[in-house]
């Protein structure tokens, strides 16, 4: 506090600090604040809700913007596609890649990749190469025959068994993870107990 | 009387390892570092080049000419361009019922974020602040821009 007003007593300091004390008002009143929704992959928009004190704003629409320019006060604004690449544009550049699922399905009642699944490892291999720092996540999913949490374990177990499978196919050194979803992601939505191949499968999250 | 103390022991000694587990697991991997790009943890300001790891409590740091992205557990996937802050306040996932808590404050700068997992079961799972505002997340792909440095 007492630091500035000592230093209003050389001119010099007063020149070097007016541009800085407009930056520090400009930031305390949130002027430059801006909040973009962007369109959503797939036609799924979804909505940024801003609040700022007591106001507040839903964003729902592609380019629907808001400025807060000082606490409890929200603003629309209108932005562009082209506005928006300007002012976002390294952040835009700098994101990772989607990531991608990859699945393999088992031969009935064996441990087996079905012929389709084992064309799919060289895909995931590749999907792998191409990546930056690639991760994936291994992740079993069951059919709904029996209770919640075996399934959990069974799915778990699947992915810890492909886990070994993909290592022993000579899969690159990369952080692998393991998650057993049991059957609350099935690809199929079937009645519970009703055995469905299709829901035994394991995800392959490449990242 | 050796194994009461064991016994008074163990569960002390469990519970400590779970919480520093918790604490010390990753919450996501950078994917792209350009420019200068530090992460603060623990006082230490540690470079984070591609394939870092990032960790609830870490403060993400761009210089003038950085910017990141990061993949978190959940598949959120949040980059940040030049001169900017950002603080992961909370990161906690269940990779089973995709349950937990993502919390981030960007302190200033630019932040583009694509939500993932968390935020699609659960719509109060992630948050986003910055001085001026809160961010409430549906399934979204959203910018921020915040703080002096914006041009």
């Amino acid at each position: 506090m007492f630091e500035p007003a000592r230093r209003r007593t050389d001119p010099r300091n007063l020149v070097r600090l007016a541009p800085l004390a407009l930056l520090v008002l400009a930031g305390c009143a949130g002027r430059g604040d801006l909040y973009v929704l962007l369109p959503g992959k797939g036609g799924h928009n979804g909505a940024l809700i801003v609040t700022s004190g007591d106001g507040q704003r839903v964003l729902d629409q592609p380019y629907a913007a808001a400025r807060v320019s000082r606490t409890g006060s929200v603003e629309a604004v209108a932005t562009t596609e082209a506005e928006v690449r300007r002012a976002f544009g390294p952040a835009l550049a700098a994101q990772p890649g989607r990531p991608v699922s990859f699945y393999l399905y088992f031969l009935a009642d064996t441990d087996e990749f079905t012929p389709e699944s084992k064309q799919v490892v060289t895909q995931i291999f590749a999907e792998i190469a191409r990546r930056p720092a690639p991760d994936i996540v291994i992740i079993g999913h069951t059919d709904r025959v029996g209770p919640v949490p075996y399934n959990d374990q069974l799915s778990l177990k699947r992915a810890e068994r492909v886990r070994e499978d993909l290592r022993k196919l000579g899969i690159p050194k990369v952080r692998i993870s393991v998650a057993g979803r049991g059957e609350r992601e099935p690809e199929v939505p079937t009645a519970d107990e009703v055995p469905e191949p299709r829901n035994r499968r394991v995800e392959i999250n490449v990242r | 009387m050796r194994s009461a103390l064991i016994a008074l022991a163990l569960p002390l000694v469990l519970a400590v390892g779970a919480a520093s587990a918790e604490a010390a697991e990753d919450a996501g991997y950078i994917k792209a570092s350009n420019g200068v790009v530090q992460i603060e943890r623990s006082g230490q300001r540690l470079p984070a080049p591609v394939g870092s790891v990032v960790h609830q409590g870490d403060l993400v740091i761009t210089g003038a000419d950085g910017s990141v992205g990061i993949t978190f557990r959940d598949n959120s996937l949040l980059s940040v361009g030049p001169d900017s802050v950002l603080s992961i306040d909370r990161f906690v996932f269940n990779s089973t019922t995709h349950l937990g808590a993502f919390e981030s404050s960007l302190k200033q700068g630019t932040l583009a974020v694509v939500s993932g997992k968390l935020a699609k079961q659960s719509p109060e799972a992630m948050k986003v602040k910055t001085p001026a505002a809160i961010l409430g997340v549906r399934g979204t792909e959203f910018l921020v821009r915040t703080g002096p440095s914006t041009n």
